[in-house]
Parts: structure tokens; sequence; C-alpha cells
């Protein structure tokens, strides 16, 4: 079931019409059953595999729950000195760590089999050779939906648990609806526990003006999406599938398109699960700051897909730094490296290992981790060159704001584009014939001539996407300088002038229906 | 003044929702607006798209309802079988207007009149399903939203055919037929002035269903092409299910069906074809009139009678099957002859008037340019 169908939007509707007509204890059952329509309209096959990861972190965080309690009641319970209450504590952690290792395995042992075992077994093959037909091999199941999405999720519910954030669920069903709520199974944002568990459960209230937020920003998201985004693929189509004869300013022509696409889709999708989940009265985090405003790429990545990089900050990255092995190598290392970099060390091979991660996280395949450890190097790169940069500014004066401001936007808007081609042409080997060919190939007039018309879109389309792209950069400037919804506060004609607005663009621009492949959200992919 | 305070509000709130209802009202409005700018008009070049609305301007009934594709808005002139026996018909078909569809049209026009007779030509048997979704469109975008409406479009739809000529896999919706604008919408980048000026009328372009070409463009029997034998020529299930639905059709109404066979050369009738087609009208007693077999007793020339080399009539060949037809339906069926009734006249008198003005703008075009322009769609 496509967000952009026709069979969501009913359905979108029905559950909507359902949540707020029946008594309000219903309301967490209506998102159950919905959530489970929504999955198995993907495949009802892969139950067992959701049922499984959900299963685990419910009974795990159980599990946890009690080792402490029961920990600190036998503690509590003996007379101890202070130091063998801190053993026994670190006993009874060390207990509960082992459970919690054990969910974790389990739930990252599903995703690792069912996304990466192909993939492990290509790569273990290309080297062993091993077998002539390793497609006989292949685990030939469909991924479930959303199961990058869902397991993180349910792994940081465990891990809280452990951490003691909060309590664990005892309640099996608040887990699965935590897990498998439908808007957030399509592409995120990720959530926490402790964030949305509770609000998903409800009761809530109809809220006119709360929905008619919701109805904007899911206009807004579809508007991006069928407007924008889908155009922009007809003629990134050709582009992408014939990188070796669009080369030079094609290619150059590509990161623009590519960029637009991805910005529209990703967005546009959280627009419209931001505001599905706004219309029942569930408040998602936020996933986008205005990325293409960045002055580099880390600050990108605190801008762009924000919860995903909070996950892997939170469960991966702080852990990293701080585990016994890296402490203990960068001990050894302290002599050879100096005193300074030894410091930076952890961070670094926590950096290099959250990226990879992230990399593999979207894709398994070699494009992939190319692209992840792409950003990795520009992200160390320019660490440890802003020392460098620091002296440049005080000692030219230059402000990172006015013209070298934009110079820095443009420059990361560039250099990340030129990053995301490893996603784009799903090839490592390609990308960088691509993107070396801006450098070798001189075309430049391919772009005024009329041959980036032969890509399937003509002058009007173009026109529509220039435009486009400028109403989201003229809102990009007002949600900077104000938030939209602040902005936006008790200007109900406006809104629903807006709305209005934005429904009749998606139903004339969309590139939707006959002629028009509906294509699935990029984001859904992982 | 403290009661003026919720009064005032009240007020301002009760301003928003109109205000709000007003702006949803206008999105409405010009999202229908859009959609009669968007939706092809079929006013020029091909027009067959244009031809099932025009049913909706009859002011009056008819005698005869002839159904099929174009095998019968090209071969029967009604206005020519007016004036030579009184019959008042109405031919209600399209390009390539498949059984079902000429089913759901015949039924919608059932719903409005009761003819005394009902001709269906034969040719669209050969179809079990779907072939072109442009077809589609062309037969059931003309119809007016009803229940007969909803049948033809579920009946027809294309739901993983290929198309017959791209070999694409096509998948219509519903919501496309039922708010053309989905299905259209893209058409915003080519629009022309012919989109403006027909947002809100239509000029008509056929003489009660029948298509004039007075152009010829004849073919010669062996220039004919190679007959292509067939693996089956047996007429499909979903085909022969609804001839027997409009059989039954015709007899709730106590109307009679007559099957016909246009005298077309391409494509091929096949004399397995005929051979069903006769035994079904046998088995079901039905007159069955093969005009194909009559060509040379009703004096067509294929030389000079066709406007696209054996495929469809031109006036002259029109006139010579209409005077054919017309013939038995007036003798053989009792078909009245109206030409003494009044409001008959009248309304007919004007269709002469359109008739005759048709064939001298196709006629002058024909002189000065040597070939059609405009295929006679004229004001």
């Amino acid at each position: 079931m496509l967000y952009t169908s026709v069979e969501f939007l009913a359905f979108a509707l029905i559950i909507f019409a359902l949540y707020y007509a029946l008594p309000k204890r219903c309301q967490p059952y209506v998102l159950l059953a919905s959530s489970a329509v929504f999955f198995a309209s993907y495949s009802i096959y892969n139950f067992p595999f959701i049922i499984f990861t959900i299963t685990v972190s419910w009974g795990g965080g159980l599990i946890i729950a009690r080792v402490f309690d029961a920990g600190e009641r036998a503690i509590s319970g003996l007379e101890l000195s202070r130091e063998e209450k801190k053993a026994a504590r670190a006993r009874v952690r060390r207990r509960a760590k082992l459970v919690t290792a054990a969910a974790v395995t389990a739930d990252l042992c599903v995703l690792a089999v069912l996304k990466y075992y192909n993939f492990t077994l290509h790569n273990i093959n290309s080297i062993f050779r091993f077998s002539d037909n390793e497609s006989d091999l292949f685990i030939k199941i469909a991924l479930p939906l959303g199961i990058s999405f869902y397991t993180f999720m349910c792994v940081g519910y465990v891990v809280d648990v452990y951490r003691r954030k909060y309590k664990a669920e005892k309640n099996p069903l608040r887990i699965a609806l935590f897990a498998s709520y439908f808007p957030q199974l399509v592409q995120g944002p990720f959530s926490r526990y402790d964030e949305t568990g509770a609000q998903l459960w409800g009761p809530h209230k109809f809220d006119g003006d709360r929905v008619s937020y919701a109805v904007l920003r899911i206009s807004w998201g579809y508007f991006k999406k069928l407007v924008l985004a889908d155009r922009a693929m007809i003629a990134l189509t050709p582009l992408i599938e014939s990188p070796d004869v669009y080369r030079g300013a094609y290619a150059l022509f590509a990161i623009v398109l590519y960029s637009l696409r991805i910005y529209a889709d990703f967005t546009g999708g959280i627009d419209i699960t931001i505001g599905i989940s706004e219309a029942l009265g569930i408040r998602l985090k936020e996933n986008f700051v205005r990325p293409y405003f960045s002055k580099s790429i880390a600050e990108y990545w605190r801008r762009w897909h924000i919860t995903l990089g909070d996950w892997f900050r939170e469960y991966l990255f702080y852990p990293l730094s701080i585990a016994g092995p890296v402490g203990k190598l960068t001990k050894k290392l302290k002599p050879r490296l100096g005193a300074g970099f030894a410091k930076r060390f952890p961070v670094y091979v926590s950096t290099v290992i959250v990226w990879f991660v992230t990399g593999i996280w979207h894709g398994a395949a070699w494009n992939f981790i190319a692209w992840g450890m792409a950003n990795c190097v520009v992200i160390l790169i320019s660490q440890e060159l802003s020392p460098l940069y620091e002296k440049f500014h005080a000692k030219t004066g230059i402000s990172e704001g006015g013209a070298w401001g934009a110079f820095m936007i443009v420059r990361t808007y560039f250099l990340m584009g030129a990053i995301r081609m490893f996603d784009c042409y799903k090839s490592v080997p390609k990308t960088f014939s691509a993107v070396g060919s801006i450098f070798t190939t001189w075309n430049p007039n391919v772009l005024f001539d009329g041959s980036i018309m032969k890509l399937g879109l003509g002058a009007a389309d173009y026109i529509l996407l220039i435009a486009g792209a400028a109403v989201i950069f003229v809102v990009g400037i007002l949600g900077e300088r104000k938030e939209l919804r602040d902005r936006l506060c008790g200007r109900y004609v406006l809104r629903a002038a807006l709305t209005a607005a934005l429904i009749v663009a998606v139903v004339v621009f969309g590139a939707y229906g006959m002629g028009y492949d509906a294509s699935q959200f990029i984001y859904n992919q992982f | 003044m403290k009661n003026g305070v919720p009064h005032k509000r009240a007020g301002r709130a009760a301003l928003t929702a109109a205000a709000i209802l007003a702006i949803a009202l206008a999105a409405i409005l010009t999202l229908e607006l859009l959609s009669r700018l968007l939706i092809p008009k079929y006013m020029s070049g091909a027009l067959d798209g244009a031809f099932i609305a025009e049913y909706y301007d009859e002011t009056l009934p008819h005698d005869v309802l002839f159904v099929g594709d174009c095998e019968v808005f090209s071969n029967i002139s009604p206005v020519a079988m007016w004036r030579e026996y009184g019959i008042t018909s109405y031919v209600r078909g399209s390009a390539q207007q498949l059984v079902w569809q000429s089913y759901w049209l015949l039924s919608e026009m059932l719903a409005h009149e009761t003819p005394k007779a009902v001709v269906f030509n034969v040719l669209s048997l050969k179809y079990n399903e779907p072939q072109k979704e442009a077809y589609n469109r062309i037969t059931l975008d003309g119809m007016k939203l009803s229940k007969y409406k909803l049948a033809a479009i579920d009946a027809s739809m294309m739901r993983g055919e290929r198309d017959a000529d791209t070999g694409e896999i096509v998948e219509e919706s519903m919501l496309d037929y039922i708010f053309p604008i989905f299905r259209y919408h893209s058409r915003w980048s080519s629009l022309s002035f012919e989109d403006v000026k027909y947002m809100f009328y239509r000029d008509r372009v056929t003489h009660s269903g029948y298509y004039m070409r007075v152009d010829a463009n004849g073919i010669s029997p062996d220039e004919l092409p190679a007959v292509r034998p067939l693996d089956d020529y047996t007429f499909g299930s979903t085909a022969m299910e609804y001839l027997d639905k409009m059989v039954e059709l015709c007899e709730s109404h106590g109307v009679e069906l007559i099957l016909m066979k246009a005298p077309s050369l391409v494509p091929h009738w096949y004399d397995q074809y005929e051979a069903q087609i006769d035994a079904y009208a046998e088995a079901h007693g039905l007159r069955y009139i093969n005009v194909l077999e009559a060509a040379d007793e009703i004096g067509i020339d294929y030389e000079t009678d066709t406007f696209d080399r054996g495929m469809h009539m031109n006036l002259s060949g029109a006139e010579k099957v209409t005077h054919y037809i017309g013939g038995i339906l007036a003798e053989e069926f009792g078909i009245p002859d109206r030409r003494g009734e009044a409001d008959y006249a009248s309304v007919w008198s004007e269709k002469e008037k359109f008739y005759d003005e048709m064939i001298a703008a196709q006629e002058k075009e024909l002189s000065e340019l040597g070939h059609l322009v405009h295929f006679g769609a004229v004001g």
C-alpha cells in the first residue's frame, strides 16, 4: 500500500474516522489493527519476523527489569558494606547486560539474516568461489516492511531499559504498537519508547486546530513527493541508467536533480508521516531542519535524518567511544600517536564504525558502504583541519556569515550531492566514473542546447521543478527565521487556503497515474 | 459589554468557518474548471471521442438504435435513412467499441426510450478482452455518470492486460474515470486553444452518430492484405455472454434485436465467424443481415465507396448501406415512416440542414485542398 496510492488515502481516512468515532479506549487497538493491516499489505508472510522482534524486545525488557529488581531486593535484604553493595550491583548489572546483549543480538540477527545474508554470501563466494549457483543459496524472502526502523527502535528500547532510563513495559501490545505503528514503518522517524509509547496508547481528543495543521503538512508532503520528487525521477532515470552516455555536465545535472529528488521524496514522506500522526494526536520527532542550509557535512548530518543520527549517537557512537577495548587500544597507541591525536582516537574509531554501519544500514551493498565511508572521510578531514580553518578565519577576518557563509552552503551542497551519487548510481565504479567526468568532460552546452529536454521532461516540467524548488527554498528561509508552525498559529484561513492550493497543485501537477510509474519512497527500501 | 466579548468571538469563529468553507468550495470549483480544461475535447483530428456524448443532445426518441464499433458510425447514415424511409434512428458507436460497452450503452438508452428495433454490428465479438485504454476512454468518457457508466467502466477497465499495440501492461482505475482530472492532469503542459474554447460546449461532429467522410481512398480486390489464419476462431466467452445479455435486454423491453455485419473488407471477416453468427441468430430467432455478402447487390464499389482502403465507407458507400438496411427495416420490421409527424419533421429537417452543410463544406475543402483537414467538423 503505497503512501501515494488511493488505497492508502482511503485507508488513512477510515482509520481517522474509526479512531475518533469509537470510544477512546479503542484508539490504541484501532492503531494496532491498522498497523497490522498496513504491514500485511506488503507481505502477510513477514508477520513472524516482526512478532519475533516485538516478543524478544518486550520479554528482554521484562527480564532485564526483573534482574535489576531481584538484585536490588536481594542487596537491600542483606547487610552489606558499601563496597560489597557496589560489587553486588556490578554483578547484577553484568547479568542484566547479558540479557540485554542476548535480546539485542536476537533482534539484530533477524535483521542481519534477512537483510545482509545474501550480500555477505555473495561477497564470500566472490572470494572463495565455493558455488557456481550462489543464488540457489540465497534467502528468497522479501524484506519485512520497515525492518531497519522497527529493529533499531526495539534495540533502543531494550538498551534504554538496561540503562534504566524508563521502566520496562509489561503490556506486550504496547511494545507491538510502538514497533509497528504504521506511519513510521515506511521511513521513520525513529522514536524512543519514552517519547511515543504513552502517546500511542492515548487517549486523544479530536482537535480541529491540530487536524488542520496535520492536513496542511500532509498536503505539503504530497506536493513535494508527487510534484517534485517523482517528476525529477523521470529525467534522472536515463541519467542513472546510462552514466557512460551522460557524462560531464549531465553528471553535474544529475547531482542537482538527485539532491532535489531525494530531499523532496524523503522530507515529503516524513511530512506525510508526521501529518498523519498529528491528525491522530501523536507528535513524532522532526527528522529534518533545512539540511541544504548546512555549512559543513557535520552540520548537514545534524539537520538530515536527525533521528537516525540520534540513534547512532546514543546507541553506538557513545558506547563505542567509551568501550574498554577502544580505551586499551588508545593507551597502547598513545606513545606512537602523540597525546593530542590519541585523545581523539576513540572518537575517530567510533566515527569510522558508525559511518560503516550507517552505510550498510541504508542497504546491503558496497555503494552504501562507500557512501558511508565517504561521509566519514570528509567529516574526519574537516575535523582534523578545523584548527587550520580557525587560523584562516582569524587571520583574514572572514566570518562564516555573508558571502563566505553562502559559499560554505553551496560547497556543502555539492560535496554532499557528489557523495550522494553512490546511492543514486548504486555502483561505486559508476559513481567515481560519472562524478569524475565532471572534471574530465567539458560539455556545458548540453544544459542549454535542448539535450536535457530529451530526458523525458519538457520545458514546462523543468520550469515546474525550478518553481517547486524555489517554493521549498522560500519556505526554508521563512522557517529558518521563525518556525512555520508559529507563523501559521491562529491563521486558520491562511492554513485552509494553503492546503487547498497544495491539493489543487498536487492533483494537476503531480506525476501520478497513467503514464507515470508510482514510485516507492526512497527510504521505504531501507 | 460583558456579553459582547463572547459574541464577538463567536462572530469571528463563524466568519473563519465561512471563509474556510468558501476556500473549500473554491478549491472544488477550481478542480472542476481545471477538469473541464484538461480533458481532451476531440474537436479536431480524431473526433471519435466526441461521438458518444452527442446522444444526450437528442430531443426525440428513435425507432431504431444502432450499436457497435466503427462499422456502424461510418456505415449507417440516420439522416439518409430519414430522407428515404422516414425512419428515425441513432447510431451509438465509437472506435473499437467492445460488446460490453455496446451492451451498457444500449442499457442506458433503453432506460430513456423504447425503440422498435436495435441493430448490433457483430465485428466486435472477436474481442474478448479490452484492447487499449485509449479506445476505452473514447467510448466511456462520453457517457454521463450513471450506474450504466460505472458498469461499463467496470466491464472495460484494463487490469493488467497488455496494450494491443505497445504490449505494455495497463492498469486502469475506476477513480480515473469518475474524476477524469486524475487521468488527464498531465495534459497541463500541452494544452491548446481548443481546450479553452471547448471547456463548456462542444461542436456537433456527427449526424445522429454517423461520422461523415466524403473523400475516397479505395481499394481493389487484388490489393487486399493477405488473410492471416488464426489459431482459434471461436468468439470468446465474455463477448458471447454480453451478446446473450443484449438479447435478454431487448426481449425484456420488447425490442427486436437485429444482428448486422457491415460491408468492410478490412479487417477480414472469417467464414468461421460467419458460421458462428449464423448459428447464434438461428438459435435465438434473430435476423442477421450480412451486408458484406450483399455488397454487390447494393452496388458498393470499394474503389470509390471507402475512405480508408476498405475499412470504412465514405458518404457514398454509407448511403448505399443505409438504403439497403433501411429497406429491410421498413419492409421486414415495419418501422414506421414519421415524415408526416410535425415534431419529428422539424427536428430532422434541422439535422438534414446540418448534414447538407457538412457535405458542402467537405466537398469544398476536398476540391480546394485535395484532401480533408477538418473531417467535416463545421461550426
